[in-house]
């Protein structure tokens, strides 16, 4: 029942938000230049190139393009990718031989270090697009920094937030009823269950965060993270890090010699029943996966003491798409306040919103409060503190010394 | 009919260098990075830095000799079974039986084996489900190491089970021509067993006709990308998986590097193709020993009926496989141990399918119009040949046979970067062009024998009361090879679907097929959802083998003559 008055309420939302948008434009400078934009971008086709894994995040980006195409004939192809940074290696190849225009990536979906790596090659459209969104007055600056700073970087604008992520753990409750607390615990419960806990192998992004979250919890220093790593103390820093590790390997599903591809993977080994614990960078992604029938019922979320790492992922423009106006108008859309509550429909994606739901319209704010977030999400105040994200060149350097000590197989 | 003149024909020379030149502009497009040069991207002196890097990689030496190793008893294995298969059962009813499999399975892409292989054998698969928890009392499931072995055994099974198929083809193919069945008689009658008669009458005339093909399987085995990816070992991964993550790496100098380890590959199936070569000559020393020995090897009976438990537990778990993916693709939950899905659902596949039209209809049309291209030049290629009486030798055979020789990874990169810098990357044309060059040679495969069988007297009898060229082409000889020119046609099909790393690397992302989709799927987290892409890999081909076998049927139904020979 709730389903169908969220999708009746989403409706409405529709039909109104035309209206509503005409109303919230106040500066006529404004209006006219976005009418530019949405001129110039009809009848551009605009190729999204976005991770493909997840068949429900497809469909919503199909939806969406359905919607744009109608609304304001903007067509969108969504390239379905399996790796981020081979986009970015694609564009960088194509800057590489000269081709300043019509490249073939008009919209990425990225954040952390394959942003950084496009903002310091100069690879990305130029600053400030993303703040000349209409919808971007709706953007929540003020309490989710992470919508301005990705990993440490500043976005200048140059991509548009698209939703929140916060790494989040899951447990099938019926066969492991207390989860465990800490990294500590996890320890500990990997040891009285071998076999039953893995994380994805780096550098897939899942596997490196939750190197990251490690780290983030043992290091000495936290603020070494917020900077560019330092050669010198890389070693120092990451000891702690390892020494978990070292700790955690033998216990680990397969015992470390194999390791899930990707979340999606290890989600589905949660489901198999080979593992009790796996883990999300979606806090919505369980009740997701129980509503569609992808695990049990029985699955519940849980976050660990002291924080999980948090970030915003975001669509970003490169320099040479010849698409421009109908990549804006696409980013414009998915910041929509009816298309970020879609969004956070558990059924849809339930990736949470980048849009400060208080200071909404009372029209808008009534789709979010008309959501029901699903039996195994946790509630906003339950998923505890963020902890940042470190500075992007952490990241390979972490890859990398993770592959030495053990993607080698040099036992 | 003319003789031999100087010139080549036009057939030839186009199809040398539509083949052959762009693997070996792909080579040089390779080598010229590995040793430093890429001028488009700044790299302008040569060194031996990118090797250097290379060599420093963690683990290379690993990744090296998975590869050689996977890929070299991957292909032996094939053989073996295929060969001892044959010398047990040729002739007979299971024989003929087993084969009829043969083409289905034939059809099956690479991606979606591996796949539906994975479903079936994890331990939380197929497999285990059946047998759990009333046999094995495995109520959740155990903690193997099935998939993704860091030996590399679940890829080796996994490559074996999509070769034997092919190599029994090729050996069938090798097999239908006349007197096959009088030597094994005139064997039998001289007391020799039927296996004894196989291999020291039938094999030596026939396996030159294997050896090309085998030599592709190993090429193809020991560079292989899909099938590595999906259940091949990652702590580390094979070479060839390897090379296409750091070609793909934001760091532009991993490009220099992943070309240096593109020439270390291409040295990989060399040493394989090399040590293969070795082992050939001693086997065949070793039996040309036993050819005058008299031994009549009469007890037999082992040796032929593992042969046959070898090939049906392939044929069964390959035929499984799909079945689980067909299963999959209609289950919306399936819980471990339960042996059929708790919750069904056909929504999703009306979803997939309406959201898999366009790359099902870009696979479509890249593989027709391939298809189409291939076999026509083929065509084109046997007819002007055997109509100025010229043989095909070895070497247009090489250089036909070269871009199965030489590994996809070492020449695709550098024919990336050409088009590239064409800017002809991630158009139609382009990625169509690129699967012409993977699918001529198995065209040519598929129908030179036919052709070569085809009786000359035909064409003679027509010339003689004045048919033109043209005439006798379209009139005698396309007719009387109907069936093979669409098993042709189907064959070419099926290998364009297959095209992973070349629709991935040339199409640039804009040409997105069922089977780059798939791969994309197959590390998701919806079964049903990777299960239905595997399932519509595998239909475009499935249509069109059925499509082969059943319209001569249908042409030829008065023409008693006509009909297959079985």
């Amino acid at each position: 029942m709730t389903r169908f008055l969220a999708a009746g309420i989403g409706l409405l939302g529709t039909l109104l938000t035309p209206f509503v948008l005409h109303a919230q434009d106040t500066t006529p400078n404004q209006t006219s230049d976005w009418q530019n934009v949405l001129d110039e971008a009809k009848g551009q086709t605009v190729y999204f190139h976005a991770w493909g894994g997840e068949p429900r995040i497809n469909a919503y980006i199909q939806w969406a393009a359905r919607e744009i195409e109608r609304d304001y004939g903007v067509r969108v192809v969504h390239v379905k990718v399996s790796d981020t940074a081979s986009v970015v290696s694609q564009v960088l190849a194509e800057k590489s031989v000269g081709k300043q225009t019509g490249g073939a990536v008009d919209l990425i979906w990225i954040n952390g270090e394959n942003f950084a790596s496009m903002k310091e090659n100069g690879l990305l459209a130029a600053p400030g697009w993303a703040e000349t969104l209409p919808n971007w007055q709706y953007v929540d600056v003020e309490n989710k920094p992470t919508v301005t700073v990705d990993f440490t970087v500043p976005t200048d604008g140059q991509e548009s937030p698209w939703g929140m992520a916060k790494l989040v753990f899951m447990h099938d409750s019926a066969r492991l009823e207390t989860p465990p607390a800490s990294l500590e615990e996890l320890l500990d419960f990997a040891k009285g269950n071998p076999g039953r806990f893995a994380y994805p192998q780096p550098p897939n992004f899942y596997g490196t965060t939750f190197l990251k979250q490690v780290l983030a919890t043992t290091v000495e220093n936290e603020e070494l993270l917020s900077k560019p790593v330092d050669k010198a103390v890389f070693d120092d820093a990451v000891a702690p890090l390892f020494a978990y590790l070292d700790d955690l390997h033998p216990y680990l599903w397969r015992k470390g010699q194999a390791f899930p591809k990707n979340a999606a993977d290890m989600r589905q080994l949660l489901a198999d029943g080979e593992l009790d614990i796996a883990f999300s960078f979606n806090p919505g992604d369980a009740s997701g996966a129980i509503a569609n029938g992808e695990l049990p019922e029985t699955v519940r979320t849980f976050v660990l003491d002291g924080g999980t790492i948090g970030n915003t992922h975001f669509v970003a423009i490169p320099f040479n798409s010849s698409n421009q106006a109908g990549a804006k108008v696409y980013a414009d859309f998915l910041l929509s306040p009816m298309a970020q509550t879609r969004k956070q429909e558990p059924e849809v994606w339930g990736d949470p919103t980048v849009l400060n739901v208080a200071a909404l319209p009372s029209n808008e704010k009534a789709l979010f409060e008309a959501l029901d977030l699903g039996p195994a999400t946790l509630l906003p105040e339950e998923l505890g503190p963020v902890l940042p994200e470190p500075h992007p060149s952490w990241v390979s350097a972490l890859e990398e010394a993770w592959t030495e000590r053990y993607g080698t197989g040099s036992e | 009919m003319p003789k031999v003149t100087g010139r080549p024909d036009i057939p030839t020379v186009l199809v040398t260098t539509l083949l052959a030149g762009p693997v070996l502009a792909g080579l040089a497009g390779s080598l010229l990075p590995a040793f430093g040069y890429l001028p488009a991207l700044g790299y302008d002196t040569f060194s031996q830095a990118p090797f250097r890097q290379l060599f420093s990689t963690p683990g290379l030496g690993k990744s090296v000799l998975l590869s050689f190793g996977t890929g070299l008893a991957a292909s032996v294995f094939s053989l073996a079974i295929v060969l001892v298969f044959t010398a047990g059962w040729f002739g007979t009813r299971i024989f003929r039986q087993l084969t009829r499999f043969l083409s289905p399975l034939l059809s099956i892409p690479h991606a979606a084996a591996s796949i539906g292989l994975a479903f079936l054998i994890a331990p939380s698969g197929f497999l285990a489900r059946l047998f759990s928890p009333w046999a094995t009392g495995w109520t959740r499931p155990p903690d193997f190491l099935v998939l993704n072995d860091p030996y590399g055994l679940a890829m080796t099974f996994g490559l074996v089970a999509k070769e034997v198929p092919f190599l029994f083809l090729m050996t069938l193919a090798a097999l239908n021509r006349p007197h096959i069945q009088d030597y094994f008689k005139a064997g039998a009658s001289l007391g020799y067993g039927r296996m004894a008669s196989f291999f020291k009458v039938v094999l030596p005339q026939i396996y030159p006709l294997i050896r090309l093909p085998m030599l592709a399987v190993i090429a193809y085995s020991t560079s292989v990308v899909d099938v590595a990816q999906i259940l091949g070992p990652t702590t580390p991964p094979p070479l060839a998986p390897r090379l296409v993550a750091w070609m793909n790496d934001p760091d532009l100098s991993k490009r220099l590097m992943a070309s240096a380890g593109a020439i270390l590959q291409l040295s990989v199936s060399a040493a394989a193709l090399l040590f293969y070569l070795v082992l050939e000559r001693l086997c065949a020393v070793a039996l040309k020993l036993r050819y005058a020995s008299g031994h009549r090897h009469n007890r037999e009976k082992l040796a032929r009926k593992s042969g046959l438990a070898v090939m049906v537990a392939i044929i069964s778990a390959m035929v499984l496989a799909i079945a689980v993916l067909g299963l999959w693709a209609v289950a919306k939950s399936w819980w471990f141990p339960a042996p059929l899905p708790q919750r069904w659902s056909l929504g999703r596949m009306s979803d997939a399918i309406s959201m898999g039209t366009p790359a099902l209809t870009a696979t479509l049309a890249v593989a027709i119009l391939a298809a189409l291209m291939a076999t026509a030049l083929t065509l084109w290629l046997l007819e002007a040949r055997s109509f100025r009486n010229v043989r095909t030798g070895r070497r247009l055979n090489f250089l036909i046979f070269l871009p199965l020789l030489v590994p996809q990874v070492s020449f695709l990169f550098g024919l990336q970067v050409l088009f590239l810098i064409a800017g002809l990357s991630g158009t139609f044309l382009s990625v169509l062009f690129a699967h012409l060059i993977f699918v001529f040679p198995y065209a040519f495969l598929a129908l030179s024998d036919p052709w070569k069988r085809l009786d000359p007297r035909f064409a003679k009898a027509a010339a003689s009361i004045g048919a033109s060229r043209m005439k006798i082409f379209w009139k005698i000889q396309a007719p009387l090879l109907l069936r093979p020119i669409l098993v042709t046609f189907a064959v070419a099909v099926a290998v364009s679907v297959g095209q992973y790393l070349p629709t991935l690397m040339i199409g640039a992302g804009r040409i997105v097929t069922v089977t780059t989709e798939s791969v994309a799927l197959a590390s998701g987290g919806n079964r049903q959802v990777a299960a239905l892409y595997a399932l519509l890999q595998l239909i475009i081909p499935f249509v069109v083998f059925t499509l082969a076998a059943i319209v001569p049927s249908l042409l030829f139904r008065n023409r008693s003559a006509m009909r297959l020979e079985r």
